[in-house]
């Protein structure tokens, strides 16, 4: 399976995406620059986490422009995976991808941890790896994490099963402590805590590890046909 | 030519932690009759004459990126500049 790490001015966790890809995973990825105008040839389309744009305007107001959005949404409507961490998941909302909004967090303060998340849906093609229900520790590093959207929206996002993952306990003021959250479709997953980060036990953790393999065993499972 | 001067703001509905920081600091300092502070955006856009309505391309351009209307409100003021 091969992976598109979406590169903007700014980003800076596409290092450690790469790595998870390739090197613990052992799956194709290539970096691509955002000014990119052909995903057409990747299976998955990774926006890393970081400060594009220096988080002008707001976060992923600017990125969200960027030439490659268009072929972003392009995959995501053609059904690809699509996974937004942290800053990425802020571009995905900006660009009305996913829906809400990522605000400053509620004390003000960057934090910058290892947390725990509870698994809400096991039944993506993102936590097919997981437990429903299972708790597992990945490292937060922001000061937008701060979930935001109308009481419509979140029933809305209840309703259908939206709500991916769920922080332990509140630190940022998300609301209902929303960590993680996926399209309707199921194809696009946005979230704030950093999967990976936790995928070798030399880091700290590999509890991000099953989110990347879940990815890759749906994609297998879904082209064995094409083989 | 025109410029434009455009204020974004948290919605009523949202929480403003920040400005929530800065009364709780004015309260300390003493002013207790600061009742609320709402801290926004502030942004002067210099629009060159052109065959568009100005107030549909400035409401198109905080739509689709000075604000974000999930959370924000802006409202703006047009000012005719005189050429030199």
């Amino acid at each position: 399976m091969k992976f598109a790490v979406i590169v903007f001015p700014g980003s800076n966790c596409d290092l450690d995406m790469y790595h998870a890809i390739k090197d613990e995973l052992g799956e194709e990825a290539e970096y691509v620059w955002h000014d990119t105008h052909d995903l057409s040839g990747y299976d998955g389309i990774l926006l890393p986490g970081g400060f594009s744009y220096g988080d002008y305007l707001r976060a992923g107001a600017i990125a969200r422009f960027s030439g490659v959005m268009d072929e972003v949404r392009k995959a995501a409507e053609e059904g690809k995976p699509v996974l937004g961490i942290c800053n990425g998941f802020q571009i995905l909302t900006e660009a009305g991808l996913l829906p809400g909004m990522l605000m400053r967090n509620k004390d003000l303060k960057f934090t910058c941890r290892t947390v725990s998340l509870k698994v809400e849906n096991a039944h993506t093609l993102f936590t097919n790896e997981y437990k429903e229900g299972e708790e597992i520790r990945i490292p937060v590093a922001h000061g937008e994490g701060n979930y935001y959207c109308d009481d419509a929206t979140y029933q809305h996002l209840k309703d259908n099963n939206q709500i991916v993952f769920t922080y332990a306990e509140d630190f940022n003021g998300s609301r209902n402590n929303i960590a993680g959250i996926i399209n309707e479709r199921g194809n696009v997953l946005g979230m704030m805590p950093h999967p990976e980060r936790a995928v070798s036990d030399l880091i700290g953790g590999t509890d991000g590890l099953p989110l990347f393999r879940s990815i890759v065993k749906q994609w297998r499972e879904s082209h064995v046909s094409h083989a | 030519m025109k410029k434009v001067k455009v204020y974004v703001t948290l919605r009523e509905s949202v929480l403003d932690p920040q400005g929530s920081a800065v009364m709780g600091s004015l309260h300390k300092m003493g002013y207790d009759e600061v009742q609320d502070v709402r801290i926004g955006k502030y942004l002067e856009l210099v629009i060159g004459d052109s065959e568009r309505d100005v107030d549909a391309l400035v409401d198109e351009l905080c739509n689709r990126m000075l604000a974000n209307t999930v959370i924000e409100d802006y409202r703006y003021e047009i000012e005719e500049v005189v050429s030199q």
